[in-house]
């Protein structure tokens, strides 16, 4: 069976980057991805804010560019999830659907999910008026009440582009500041069809084959109210997309991999980059200079194997 | 490739269908949807003679997603004999939705 020297487990713009630099060093290869190459770039309609593109670049298009520069290279491309990794004699033994990889190096790249509300009724009616996605379905809810959760950028941007579209939106927020952009805020606040929940929590989505509204509750006060609703939009952060990721790795509180500045875990071999680290910042151009460096710790690494 | 199926194909590709099919609701501009594109592809070929895979373009057709409650794209609905058997929301793996063709025992 042959040894990978290195795997790279995710195709969003980290993955992509330090796939790049690692073949482009010669190495040998593969990149496992469940979904098409792209990560969130897939789910972002415009990028402002990534050098070197003066008119905003759509997330279709930078994800293919970067997939068919990274296409010149040979290497091998698994479409499939990562069910387990494990080390045995100094190699990494990662669990890909019905098979198993080796490989000299590991490096995560595998992203982050949108966090769920974790109440009761949310699980059952994803996709029954449970979205997290409003440009993908926005349009579903034409002219209807919507509720949107959140208090950073994406719940207010989110906001802003769905008051184009639906009747009333109830943006319910559990403090009474907003995290995201001022310019956003204002925005919002200008906004006529869009009323501030604010101190508000949602504890419940009610709806037997839809949505029909949410139990909202003051986190002051207590008190509970049936706020009735044809859709909900969740934007309250994310999650690291780490379910597979080994015992012993060192991980922060919330489950990001804590890395040094070389993107080196406590695992020898085992790098991480992009949004699944322990950061603060999260964007394309982060991703890609997180990708770069963990490649070159990697191509160091593979070095020093050689004695 | 999977093949697309309109409003007016529907009934006679989907509900008449001999064998399990299941349905992609998707649509150009949709990020998640784009990101699911290939698995279906794949487990087109993948579970030829088994579940037949086909794609509604929910821009171009309303009635079938209306009709099936569709809210959220991508969403995948298995059906059997023009009934629904089972349903999965977003850009779910290729795993995912063997687990849930496994678990209705139709692939």
């Amino acid at each position: 069976m042959s040894v990978y020297d290195s795997l790279i487990i995710g195709g969003g713009p980290a993955g992509m980057t330090a796939a790049l630099y690692m073949l482009r060093s010669g190495k040998n290869v593969a990149v496992v991805e469940k979904l098409a190459p792209g990560g969130q770039l897939l789910k972002t309609a415009h990028i402002e804010n990534y050098p070197g593109f003066v008119k905003p670049v759509g997330g279709f298009e930078l994800a293919d560019a970067i997939t068919e520069q990274l296409m010149q290279y040979p290497h091998e491309r698994i479409t499939d999830e990562v069910a387990a990794i494990t080390q045995e004699s100094g190699l990494y033994l990662v669990r890909v659907g019905e098979r198993t990889l080796t490989a000299k190096t590991v490096i995560v790249c595998s992203g982050a999910r949108y966090k769920h509300l974790g109440v009761p009724g949310e699980e059952r009616l994803i996709g029954k008026g449970i979205s997290f996605c409003a440009l993908c379905d926005g349009n579903f809810f034409r002219g209807q009440t919507v509720g949107v959760v959140g208090g950073g950028d994406a719940a207010l941007e989110e906001s802003l582009y769905l008051s184009n579209i639906v009747g009333k939106i109830h943006l319910i927020h559990r403090r009474s500041t907003f995290r995201g952009s001022r310019i956003f805020e204002d925005k919002v606040r200008e906004t006529a069809n869009i009323a501030l929940e604010l101190n508000t929590v949602v504890a419940e989505v009610q709806g037997e084959n839809e949505v029909s509204g949410a139990l909202l509750k003051d986190v002051h006060t207590g008190e509970t109210r049936f706020l009735p609703l044809q859709g909900l939009f969740v934007f309250i952060g994310f999650d690291p997309e780490g379910d597979f990721l080994p015992a012993g790795l060192e991980r922060d509180k919330s489950g990001f991999i804590i890395t040094d500045c070389e993107m080196r875990t406590n695992l020898p071999g085992f790098f991480a980059a992009g949004d699944i680290r322990s950061k603060m910042c999260r964007q394309v151009a982060t991703a890609v200079g997180d990708g770069a460096t963990a490649a070159q710790a990697a191509y160091t690494y593979l070095e020093t194997l050689h004695g | 490739m999977a093949t697309q199926v309109t409003d007016a194909t529907f009934d006679a590709t989907v509900l008449k269908a001999d064998l399990p099919v299941l349905v992609d609701f998707w649509a150009p501009w949709c990020g998640p949807c784009r990101a699911l594109g290939p698995v279906i592809d794949e487990l087109a070929v993948e579970l030829e003679g088994q579940v037949l895979v086909v794609k509604v373009n929910v821009d171009e057709n309303t009635s079938a997603p209306a009709k099936y409650g569709v809210r959220a794209i991508p969403t995948l609905i298995l059906f059997k004999n023009g009934e629904v058997l089972d349903q999965m929301t977003g850009a779910v793996s290729k795993t995912a939705i063997k687990e849930m063709l496994a678990k209705k025992a139709v692939a």
